[in-house]
């Protein structure tokens, strides 16, 4: 018969020690709230060369040159098809009062079909490029739409935002963007 | 009016809770003192006032009471009546008053009806009990009131998440947590028998009823998780090892570890310090998966319930009860005599050895879980999936499984392999058979290892019936075979699924036809409907399976209006042989339709699997609860006649 092994006084804290270290790993991950923002690879690289059509009637395309022109631009890619781009635009109409430049890429989109969103959800945008094949989408490391960019007056990227933007991050944005244009 | 009744039937309870709490600690310094009498009645009127302040939320939900904060944020007058109700519990607030309601009925009872143990170490144990409720009693008070009120009374609600308006989910947080509460109940045993040093046999009796019945809730509500993400996350998986996942899945390996052990301390009163030990470890995972899943410290696709305020109240909880009661081991364990000894070839050997392995995974699983966090601290983000999780557990989880299917053939005390030999041969030949008839399939080889092990314990968990007469087998052998067989099937599904399953993401136009496996699937038409709160575009597709009649399926992608959000409604043909999963995505411009297929050989053995696990674990309850039973009645007979002898 093997004699039961009888735990060393020691080892009887060993558990209370592994729980001390769990709960303050924990804790720590708790007081300091990880960024949740996704870190994008793109983040203080310059964008890449392109110039795309303009997608309506209404306003000019866009090129690369047009964000690189000394004022911070926020960048906005979207889709008349996309349901949450809907859901945006009041913040993207918000922004533009604080006299932030939008400017809009058009993901896979018609003219009509966008013609008909602007009516619906108003159009807070300077410029709105075509970008009928995703080329800029995955040029930018975006990987769907609603997707905004914060861009500094010589074309470097600074800030990337997935997803919509909420009515309680319209000042954040705002932020991010007078931080650029410093 | 009835949200103020419930606000002070709360109030009340969490009273009764204090008394009882300094009512059982006082009884183990100070025995027959006049607050003792009161700890047992403390527990039973909590019970009743804690059930009265649930069904009061469950009224205001009901009613759509919106002068209730809770119902404005949660529910909706539109909603149908089922969601209202399940609204109640679908919710931080509700839910930890769910979590109280069930704590205090399982206190009720251990009041009610323990009547096996010391009673001193049933005060202590109703002493431990109130002390982890009054923490939680503290945070619904003080920190998350479920009856808090909105003045004036905003003119409709704000709706529920819509990932959550359906039937199993309606139920499957409930069950889930009667699980992890159920532990409570393991527990506050453990501690009470710590403080007053009376580990023994008769303690694991009275815990095990608590232990199994929480181990079959965990198990139900763990495999109906598993298939609610299966088929509302349109993903076609059915375990992603997300952080939520491994929250629930944690308590069920240590109690299925105690489980095991408290069956030995029962029966050969051997193990003591470490079923005392598990005791507390499976509490702290019910705990820490709480606080994983409010807490919001990983990210996960349970998001919904985030909250970093909470999660440090609920980490302050977790720290002062499991800190506690890690002391008290640490300060009584070695005072814990080692019990009976057995011999290296032995079922009690055979169950260490199961308890240690599932000890192992569960680290495996906790490191690979909070691996993230500790990274983060370091400063660098990754996250951890099945590459690690797969082989990592399989490590364990496989030479467990082995001794799973030869432990219950095995004598307690002392045996050897002779004996039983005879009988594993068979299950060796079909297993070896099996295998080799798989390796020239040239499969994955954890896929080939787990079908060729799921044949062979399928065969060797029926062996412990083998020259039994089938109605003189007891439940709880019952409840074992079932258990064990269970498992098999399951393993084996598991195995089948990532070995067989094919998958084809298409882009198909209306009156196309695709083929997945056996199947050809014909795109009929797209149409918009319409539900309750949602409009949808649903396809209707004719799938037949290698040339026979046509089924019709219909899978949708729906938009909720309350809040805005897409989901996609899978839509899934079951057949005796697996299943055809079917997900309707975007339109592309052209006028095709990204489908998204699955045809999944056998499946659906894995939930089967679970749930037969789950019976395995009431067989064996109920035949644990019907000795107890006819025991306590045999003896209060014996103390009827002594008493009337003592009189004649």
């Amino acid at each position: 018969m093997t004699p039961a092994p009888t735990p060393s006084r020691w080892a009887l804290w060993l558990p209370l020690g592994l729980f001390a270290v769990f709960a303050s790993l924990v804790l720590v991950g708790l007081l300091r709230p990880a960024d949740r923002a996704v870190k994008s690879a793109m983040i203080g690289r310059p964008l890449p060369q392109f110039a795309l059509a303009a997608a309506t009637s209404m306003q000019p395309g866009v090129a690369r040159a047009d964000l690189a022109d000394g004022k911070p631009h926020l960048l906005n890619i979207f889709a008349s098809w996309c349901v949450p781009c809907a859901v945006e635009a009041p913040q993207l109409r918000a922004l533009r009062a604080r006299g932030i430049d939008v400017i809009g890429v058009a993901i896979r989109d018609k003219p009509e079909d966008l013609a008909r969103f602007f009516a619906a959800n108003g159009n807070p945008f300077s410029r709105v490029g075509a970008d009928n094949v995703s080329a800029i989408q995955f040029a930018l490391g975006s990987s769907g739409v609603p997707e905004s960019f914060v861009i500094d007056g010589r074309g470097i990227i600074r800030y990337q935002h997935i997803g919509d933007i909420r009515a309680d991050q319209v000042v954040m944005i705002a932020a991010r963007v007078a931080e650029a244009g410093q | 009016m009835i949200a103020t009744m419930g606000l002070a039937a709360l109030w009340l309870a969490a009273a009764l809770a204090g008394l009882q709490l300094i009512g059982g600690f006082l009884s183990l310094r100070l025995p027959g003192n006049p607050l003792e009498p009161v700890v047992r009645p403390a527990a039973i009127v909590q019970a009743a006032l804690v059930a009265i302040a649930f069904i009061c939320l469950i009224a205001v939900f009901w009613r759509t009471d919106l002068s209730v904060a809770l119902v404005v944020e949660n529910s909706h007058s539109a909603k149908p009546l089922l969601y209202k109700v399940a609204g109640a519990w679908g919710n931080h607030e509700g839910s930890m008053l769910l979590w109280v309601t069930v704590m205090a009925l399982a206190g009720g009872c251990v009041a009610l009806l323990e009547r096996r143990l010391p009673e001193r170490t049933i005060l202590a144990t109703l002493a431990a009990q109130a002390f982890v409720s009054l923490g939680f009693y503290a945070f619904l008070l003080i920190a998350s009131n479920p009856f808090a009120r909105l003045d004036p009374a905003p003119p409709e609600g704000n709706g529920l998440n819509p990932l959550l308006q359906d039937p199993g989910l309606a139920f499957h947080p409930p069950t889930l947590y009667i699980g992890y509460v159920g532990l409570s109940v393991a527990f506050s045993f453990a501690v009470g028998a710590l403080l007053t040093r009376e580990v023994s046999p008769a303690f694991a009796r009275a815990m095990r009823p608590w232990v199994l019945g929480a181990w079959i809730f965990l198990t139900l509500g763990i495999t109906a998780g598993s298939y609610w993400a299966y088929y509302e996350l349109g993903w076609g998986g059915w375990w992603f090892w997300d952080p939520v996942e491994n929250a629930s899945l944690m308590p069920w390996l240590a109690a299925t570890a105690l489980l095991h052990s408290v069956s030995v301390l029962a029966s050969r009163n051997a193990l003591r310090a470490w079923t005392v030990m598990l005791g507390v470890v499976a509490f702290a995972m019910s705990m820490i998966g709480t606080f994983l899943v409010r807490s919001g410290v990983l990210t996960s696709v349970h998001a919904f319930a985030v909250d970093p305020q909470r999660g440090t109240f609920i980490l302050a909880l977790l720290a002062i009860n499991i800190g506690a009661a890690l002391t008290i081991f640490a300060l009584r364990a070695g005072t814990v005599s080692e019990g009976e000894r057995f011999a290296v070839v032995s079922r009690e050997s055979a169950l260490v050895f199961n308890n240690v392995m599932l000890t192992a995974t569960l680290g495996i699983v906790l490191l690979g879980t909070l691996y993230p966090l500790l990274a983060e601290a370091l400063g660098s983000q990754v996250s951890v999936g099945p590459p690690y999780f797969n082989p990592a557990t399989a490590v364990f989880v496989l030479p467990m499984l082995v001794v799973m299917g030869i432990g219950p053939l095995l004598r307690w005390r002392r045996d050897n392999f002779a004996r039983i030999r005879p009988v594993l041969i068979l299950p060796l030949i079909v297993l070896a058979g099996v295998a080799a008839w798989l390796a020239i399939s040239g499969l994955h080889l954890l896929a080939l290892l787990g079908i060729a092990l799921a044949t062979g314990l399928l065969m060797i968990a029926l062996v412990p019936l083998k020259g039994r007469r089938l109605r003189t087998v007891t439940l709880p052998l019952w409840g074992m075979v079932v258990a064990h067989f269970g498992i098999g099937v399951a393993l084996l599904g598991v195995a089948c699924d990532s070995a067989f399953s094919t998958e084809k993401l298409v882009a198909a136009r209306v009156g196309e036809t695709v083929a997945i496996g056996p199947w050809l699937v014909r795109l009929g038409r797209i149409e918009p409907v319409a539900g309750p709160n949602w409009t949808a575009l649903e396809a209707t597709l004719a799938a037949s399976y290698s040339g026979g009649a046509p089924h019709e399926l219909k899978p949708q992608s729906r938009s909720f209006w309350t809040p805005v959000q897409q989901t996609n409604e899978s839509a899934i043909l079951t057949r005796w042989n697996g299943q055809l999963y079917t997900v309707l995505g975007e339109e592309a411009d052209d006028g095709r339709w990204q489908l998204r297929l699955w045809w999944k050989p056998f499946v659906t053995l894995i939930w089967l699997g679970g749930v037969l696990v789950a019976l395995g674990g009431a067989l064996a309850l109920l035949g644990r609860v019907a000795s107890d039973w006819r025991r306590a009645i045999a003896s209060g007979k014996i103390a009827y006649r002594r008493q009337r002898q003592g009189r004649g």
